[in-house]
């Protein structure tokens, strides 16, 4: 379960302190499907920066399991990031000369599994993430977009996360594929069970999940419920 | 992470851009190979001087006239030199100084020799019967002249294989052959073992004859070149070289030491001279490779930092799904390392084959001792932690977020 009360941030440049978040309060369950939307320069990258431990508020508190993180060091963050957390990026992010085991093992190495446990759970999330079995040990950059962001889908699943968070995962497919990448988010969500924050500036996008938050100018503008 | 998948990932990403890692490699190869190879010329030299200087005998203490010089200075002398010792010196020595082994009274000078119609010009060496237990001088046939020989003027020579070679030709038995030195005929009873010395005192180009002979017919007079000391052993050496001084210098009437009409040298000084003088010639060697070492390691930190600006992405990615500092610090400075390890081997192998080719073809003494490898290696893994520390640290420093965003 995801809480945030009054997060707020700022930046610091020549200028003085820029307020990007300005006290968001929210609460997410777990099994929720929800999807952040806000026009670029609303705050949602850093609100997303913030709720992937990637960052900690300027003050507020962000409670992930029941657990305040607003406070702690890179390292520790690095482990919540390792053991709750799953990132799929708008850009794949994979290692380019690297095979699809091993981009989607590499969360699973920083764990310290073993060499067969990080396999046995790779292949199940690839196989989850929908990814043909004849691809596993291609190289990630001989693969299509739409095969790479399933790659990626199941790199964010093999450490079993409390959260999955997608920044603009469809920015960079085309419309079909696109469809096809939510979809499997949806089926995610609906058949196992996993928490999925979706980060997007387009509406149709925002609509495959449940709940839809707002934001405009580092302001929660609107929360509301799509189905369910 | 574990050291075993931060193996896997050090090798993957080295491997992942060859040619890169091979060039870096190169630096560090080229510089370990000269480093050992230098000082492995320079070390083959040092004990080649050493062992050349040891053959020519054991605890030995050389008195010449002559006031005190330096040490290392040339120790034979020529006819020129002052007229201060005799062979009564030489024959007080042996007698009144303790633990003194042998003494061998010698007047040396160079001259033409005639066999046969082939003539030299070598060293013509007077000395008693003892000078071949002093000196290690061995014989391959025949015999070293006996003291009988040396007292009742017999005109008979020993001659060292340069000699034998020069005069007869190689291989041939130059025992009983009649040679002229100075137009006064000898008979060869002996021939030495060959030392394969170089230079000036080179044992293997002289003549040996008894002393009262070589006085009586070249130099003339009472007086000798050197008398050669030998101690009982290696901790008498200090005492009988100060007895044979205080001896001396009663026996010349002289009572300020500085003013001595001798001077004395002992082996362990020439050889140590001899060494130091190598020494400096090995350090210079192994500071002039160092620099291609040092050129290396920053060939090394130069890839690094590139890698790590390349890869800015990969290690926001890396944090990004767990990574901690410690295991990016891990991976980048394992790959520096993992680099001069590898350039660190090659580079040892290289240079111990040139040494070794250099011995085999160049005819250049050489010897590749265990300090230097471990040396190389040593500064090999230190050059891989120190420049691979900043680019490392950097590395791990660096922001998710911003690295996320970096294109």
């Amino acid at each position: 379960m995801i809480e945030c009360k009054n997060i707020t941030k700022e930046y610091n440049n020549a200028l003085g302190s820029i307020p990007i978040l300005k006290g968001l309060t929210f609460k997410i369950e777990d099994g929720e499907f929800v999807a952040i939307i806000g026009p670029s320069g609303s705050g949602k990258s850093t609100l997303m920066n913030i709720l992937g431990a990637l960052d900690t508020p300027s003050s507020g508190e962000y409670l992930l399991d029941a657990k305040n993180i607003s406070d702690f060091s890179d390292d520790d963050l690095a482990v919540i990031r390792n053991k709750k957390i799953g990132f799929v990026f708008q850009s794949f992010n994979l290692l380019a000369r690297s095979t699809v085991m091993r981009n989607v093992t590499l969360p699973l190495i920083y764990g310290e599994y073993s060499k067969e446990e990080r396999e046995r759970i790779a292949r199940k999330s690839l196989a989850d993430a929908g990814l043909d079995e004849k691809y596993y040990y291609n190289l990630s950059n001989q693969l299509s977009g739409g095969q790479m962001q399933r790659v990626a889908i199941a790199r964010a699943l093999v450490n079993n996360p409390s959260l999955i968070l997608a920044d603009e995962p469809t920015g960079n497919l085309d419309t079909k594929t696109g469809e096809i990448v939510l979809s499997t988010f949806g089926a995610l969500n609906r058949e196992q069970h996993h928490t999925i924050i979706l980060i997007t500036h387009e509406k149709e996008v925002a609509e495959h999940a449940d709940r839809i938050i707002s934001i405009r100018d580092g302001n929660i503008i609107d929360d509301y419920k799509v189905r369910g | 992470m574990k050291n075993i998948d931060l193996f896997e990932e050090i090798s993957s990403a080295l491997l992942a851009n060859k040619a890169r890692s091979g060039l870096t490699i190169l630096g560090i190869v080229i510089g370990i190979a000269s480093v050992i190879a230098m000082i492995a010329i320079g070390e083959g030299s040092k004990s080649n001087i050493e062992s050349s200087i040891q053959s020519l005998g054991s605890n030995l203490i050389m008195v010449s006239p002559g006031k005190q010089r330096g040490m290392g200075v040339q120790v034979s002398q020529g006819r020129g030199s002052a007229q201060t010792l005799t062979k009564d010196d030489a024959e007080a020595i042996g007698s009144e100084v303790s633990n003194v082994k042998d003494v061998a009274p010698e007047v040396s000078s160079r001259y033409q020799v005639i066999a046969k119609g082939n003539n030299t010009n070598t060293s013509i060496i007077g000395t008693t019967a003892s000078y071949a237990g002093i000196k290690n001088v061995e014989i391959a046939s025949g015999y070293f002249f006996t003291e009988q020989q040396s007292s009742g003027m017999a005109r008979v020579a020993v001659i060292g294989p340069t000699v034998r070679d020069d005069l007869f030709g190689e291989d041939v038995d130059p025992i009983g052959q009649k040679i002229k030195i100075n137009k006064i005929e000898f008979q060869v009873i002996g021939l030495t073992v060959e030392k394969g010395g170089t230079g000036f005192n080179n044992a293997d180009n002289a003549i040996y004859i008894p002393l009262a002979v070589a006085q009586q017919y070249f130099t003339g007079g009472e007086y000798v070149t050197t008398i050669n000391v030998q101690a009982v052993d290696q901790d008498s050496m200090t005492a009988v070289q100060e007895e044979v001084t205080a001896l001396l210098l009663k026996r010349h009437n002289i009572t300020d030491s500085a003013s001595a009409d001798f001077s004395i040298m002992n082996q362990a000084d020439i050889v140590q001279t001899a060494s130091s003088v190598t020494s400096t010639f090995t350090m210079l060697l192994g500071a002039v490779a160092s620099i291609s070492l040092v050129v290396g390691g920053i060939g090394i930190m130069n890839m690094m930092l590139t890698t790590v600006t390349e890869r800015t992405k990969e290690i926001g990615l890396r944090k990004a799904i767990g990574a901690k500092r410690k295991d990016i610090n891990n991976q980048f400075l394992g790959e520096a390392i993992m680099l001069t390890f590898i350039g660190g081997i090659v580079g040892v192998s290289l240079g111990w084959g040139i040494a070794v080719i250099a011995h085999q073809f160049g005819g250049i003494a050489t010897k590749v001792s265990t300090e230097s490898i471990v040396l190389a290696f040593g500064v090999s893994g230190a050059i891989g932690i120190i420049f691979g520390y900043y680019p490392a640290s950097r590395a791990s420093k660096l922001n998710p977020i911003e690295c996320l965003r970096y294109e």
